[in-house]
């Protein structure tokens, strides 16, 4: 890597930064806690659109898991969504009636929160259909987590997305708020992940699941991205580039080890597969704000018209964490 | 009152005042050193919980960054304030604000009482130890080290390449030992006082000030010069990672500590409610006689460092990604490849999967669809059937495809007319057991009913390819189990070549081959390629086929299969 490539990211770092700073005025504040965010502090970054159903939970199992304070973006929901994080004691909600393409799908909302609130905290970025599984994460919490990767010096930790999705059709049961997701969309894909190097920005790019299975069979290469990099001992200096899939400085994608080793790494169970599903991609491609002309949610109402079930014979089933590691898909690194 | 406890403090002070008032409750002195980078606040307000017991002492303050003197300056304030302080010690025991005792303190106090003389400290030469991290073993006793590793790393880095490269070398003082161990000892008041009243103090303390985490040797050292007794281990259970940080210890690890047959583990995690509660507070659990089984703990731990440098051979996940050449395996598993032998035998893969119990794919690289062994749409893992997911990343393919199915050996058709990316891959993969019949694709061509113009050509492109195909398979690059026949050589003796492929895959046998697999009639054949040839194609890869000896003859009944004697 040359001095010019080197450069060249440091100026499109800036230019995140500086765009991210531009687009705070977008967000206007509904509710505003972070004055009672502490030092040590984990905090949880999300942005949001219609979500009401999903909320309860969401923030119990983050809570539950040791995360102190949720600083949320909500994206013009018609739903009960803002009445509903308004009244949270831990939430600090902004709201934005402005483009979520624009703001290249809320990466410049949540990168200006986070320069503003999350320097030096560890701070998670998720959505709220993204659940983080990490190893030993049913006997320690999150802060267990972050204190051994302060102690390892370790600033990124890296959790691939994981498609979830029930056997079946995906409107055959129906989601109460409340409830966790996973008793319904328990199935997962184990082995079917193609892997990729980014040299410019040195992340992993992988792709594969059940929707490249289902809905890209011909089209692999447009299969979206399942890397992410969601918790990260947040700096000022930091951007994320794309969602949560990259960040720069670019060292901070190297949550892979390159020399025959693993790293420790984790799981976000992705459960966008349930009964909302098609409405939820009805509405989307209606707005048409997402990714490459919501190539995605084209495809999937494609299939999901002729045949909406993602299940097959070699779908496993979720347990826990450790037949995540068993299975590959995850490590302890050398944790113990 | 036979032992004393010094206790090193930087963080976590109420899990320190914990362990030091534990200590005390059964008749131990505690003296604490506090790092000198904990404010002043924090140190008076910890210093005045502990006020109320008497047998709790601070000592002189030092700053204590790894890798540096402070942490042996410590040890040494503390130290002589425990032996001027409390005569009656016997043996002083140094620990940390995050250790945790295990066993029972009155257990501690037997043993050692019951070893008077004896000095615990782990003590070798640095000849002997292979914990040391890089690449400073000897260097640390010859080199000098002014500049902090954690906050001046490049300094660290530049000033040792500088000494290797003038030579330089420190002076060893009297002749001593170097000898380095675990930092955390138990050692006599003898041997202490000796070391910390000797005439040479001075002289050491300069010396090894200057020394590479000195904590590790100085007193593993000079222990050396005055011990009457020495056993070379630590009464602390203390692992280590690749990088040689200590592992922490969670509330899950107390059955596994429960049976560890140290007396005092580190480090615990501040937060480990649950091990602070099972060995200070809950006396009886603590009491629970459980039958030691270190073994158990140093194999988990070993595990894991093993995970962190070498991984899982053969997997390729978001935090294992190997560069070319570090994978140790391509692969997971063995697994079998067979060019042309589906070509050649009618019925090649129910006799194969008959034959070895493997799973028996046809041409996984087929370039309209993958083909799975019984025509599956899906296989282990989700894996598609779909060509172009395949052919967008066929190394993934087959990563993915092999470590699905472990414990399960694969075995799968290739040749000439499938997509021929994988070759490379396969070839430098140990794990791959290759056998090719070269030539082989041409039977097909010779079975069609097509014409021979575009048989002709077909069979040009097939040779180019799979002669491209046996290049890669003869290159030095390759590391996989390789044969190689032309099909005439094949045919004239196809039962040795077969026999020792299926031996080589390793099902129990005990029998030769009582069944062999049907081969295509092949007379015509070498008339066949006679036309290719007097069409300017010449075809090679097959050997020598003579175009007489199979001229078909009207009273030549069809030739029977192969059998066996």
């Amino acid at each position: 890597m040359g001095a010019v490539q080197s450069y060249r990211l440091r100026l499109q770092r800036k230019r995140w930064r500086i765009r991210a700073f531009r687009k705070r005025r977008e967000l206007s504040s509904i509710a505003d806690r972070t004055s009672t965010i502490k030092r040590d502090d984990i905090l949880v970054f999300s942005t949001l659109r219609n979500e009401d159903v999903r909320l309860p939970y969401f923030l119990d199992y983050y809570r539950d898991m040791g995360v102190n304070h949720f600083l949320m973006v909500d994206n013009d929901s018609s739903d009960g969504s803002v009445d509903f994080l308004a009244k949270q004691p831990d939430v600090s909600l902004w709201h934005s009636r402005k483009s979520y393409k624009r703001s290249r799908f809320g990466v410049d909302w949540l990168n200006w929160l986070q320069t503003r609130y999350a320097h030096g905290h560890w701070a998670l970025v998720v959505d709220p259909d993204e659940f983080l599984v990490y190893p030993f994460c049913d006997t320690r919490p999150l802060r267990a987590l972050t204190d051994w990767l302060d102690a390892s010096s370790i600033k990124s930790f890296g959790a691939m997305l994981l498609d979830m999705y029930p056997k079946g059709r995906l409107d055959a049961q129906p989601y109460r708020a409340g409830q966790d997701p996973l008793e319904i969309a328990a199935w997962f894909d184990s082995g079917n992940y193609s892997i990729q190097k980014n040299k410019k920005f040195g992340n992993l790019w992988i792709q594969g699941g059940p929707r490249s299975r289902v809905f890209f069979p011909d089209k692999p290469a447009l299969a979206p991205a399942l890397n992410k990099i969601p918790l990260v001992k947040w700096d000022r200096k930091y951007t994320y580039v794309s969602s949560s899939h990259m960040l720069l400085p670019r060292g901070l994608n190297l949550v892979y080890d390159e020399w025959g080793g693993e790293k420790a790494s984790g799981i976000l169970l992705h459960t966008k597969f349930l009964d909302t599903f098609s409405t939820k991609a009805a509405e989307e491609l209606e707005r048409k704000q997402h990714y490459s002309g919501s190539v995605e949610y084209l495809a999937y109402s494609d299939s999901a018209k002729d045949d909406p079930d993602l299940w097959c014979k070699w779908s496993e089933k979720y347990i826990n964490w450790r037949q995540l590691e068993i299975l590959g898909l995850m490590s302890k690194g050398n944790w113990a | 009152m036979s032992v004393g406890i010094v206790m090193l403090v930087h963080t976590a002070l109420d899990r320190a005042e914990q362990a030091a008032r534990h200590w005390a409750s059964f008749g131990c002195p505690v003296v604490i050193h506090v790092d000198a980078s904990v404010d002043r606040e924090t140190h008076s307000a910890f210093v005045k919980s502990l006020s109320d017991t008497p047998d709790i002492l601070f000592s002189k303050r030092h700053m204590c960054e790894w890798g540096t003197w402070g942490i042996v300056a410590a040890s040494q304030s503390a130290s002589e304030l425990m032996l001027t302080q409390f005569p009656e010690v016997r043996h002083v025991y140094l620990s940390s604000g995050s250790c945790l005792p295990l066993r029972p303190v009155e257990e501690l106090i037997e043993y050692l009482g019951n070893r008077p003389r004896t000095d615990f400290i782990e003590s070798a030469t640095t000849a002997d130890v292979p914990w040391t991290v890089g690449g400073l073993d000897k260097e640390r006793f010859t080199m000098r080290f002014p500049f902090s590793w954690k906050r001046h790393r490049y300094l660290f880095d530049r000033y040792v390449a500088l000494q290797r490269r003038i030579h330089f070398r420190r002076k060893i003082p009297n002749g001593i030992t170097p000898h380095m161990g675990s930092q955390w000892w138990c050692l006599t008041r003898q041997t202490l006082s000796a070391i910390l009243q000797d005439p040479d103090r001075e002289t050491y303390d300069k010396y090894f000030s200057k020394v590479w985490i000195p904590d590790e040797s100085y007193f593993q050292t000079l222990t050396r010069l005055y011990s009457t007794q020495i056993e070379s281990r630590s009464l602390t259970l203390s692992k280590f990672d690749f990088q040689g940080k200590p592992h922490i210890f969670y509330d899950d690890h107390l059955q596994l500590l429960r049976r560890s047959d140290c007396f005092v583990a580190r480090k615990i995690w501040p937060r480990a409610d649950r091990l602070y509660q099972a060995f200070l507070t809950d006396a009886a659990g603590a009491l629970k006689k459980t039958e030691p089984n270190p073994g158990k703990i140093d194999r988990i731990f070993a595990k894991a460092v093993d995970r962190r440098t070498r991984g899982r051979a053969g997997l390729y996940m978001q935090s294992r990604f190997p560069n070319d050449g570090w994978d140790n395996g391509v692969t997971s598993g063995q697994y079998s490849v067979f060019q042309g032998f589906s070509d050649l035998f009618e019925d090649f893969e129910p006799w194969l999967e008959k034959t070895t119990g493997a799973r028996v794919h046809g041409h996984l690289f087929d370039p309209d669809r993958v083909q799975y062994s019984g025509q599956q749409s899906e296989i282990n893992g989700a894996l598609s059937d779909s060509a172009l997911t395949r052919d967008y990343n066929p190394k993934a393919f087959l990563t993915s495809l092999i470590w699905n199915t472990r414990g399960e050996r694969q075995c799968f058709q290739f040749g000439p007319n499938d997509s021929q990316e994988i070759c490379w891959d396969i070839a430098k993969d140990p794990n791959a057991q290759i056998s090719v019949i070269s030539g082989a694709w041409a039977v097909p061509l010779f079975k069609s009913n097509r014409n021979f113009a575009d048989i002709r050509t077909e069979a040009a492109l097939l040779q180019k390819i799979e002669s491209e195909h046996l290049d890669i398979l003869r290159s030095y690059f390759a590391k996989a189990r390789i044969r190689i026949w032309t099909m005439a050589e094949f045919i004239e003796a196809p039962m040795e070549p077969l026999q020792s492929i299926i031996d080589e895959i390793g099902h129990k046998t005990l029998h030769r081959l009582a069944e062999v697999p049907k081969m295509s009639d092949l007379s015509g054949f070498g008339k066949f390629l006679q036309n290719l040839k007097n069409q300017g194609m010449h075809p090679h890869l097959m050997g020598d086929f003579p175009v007489m000896l199979d001229e078909p003859s009207a009273n030549q009944k069809p030739r029977k299969p192969y059998l066996v004697q």
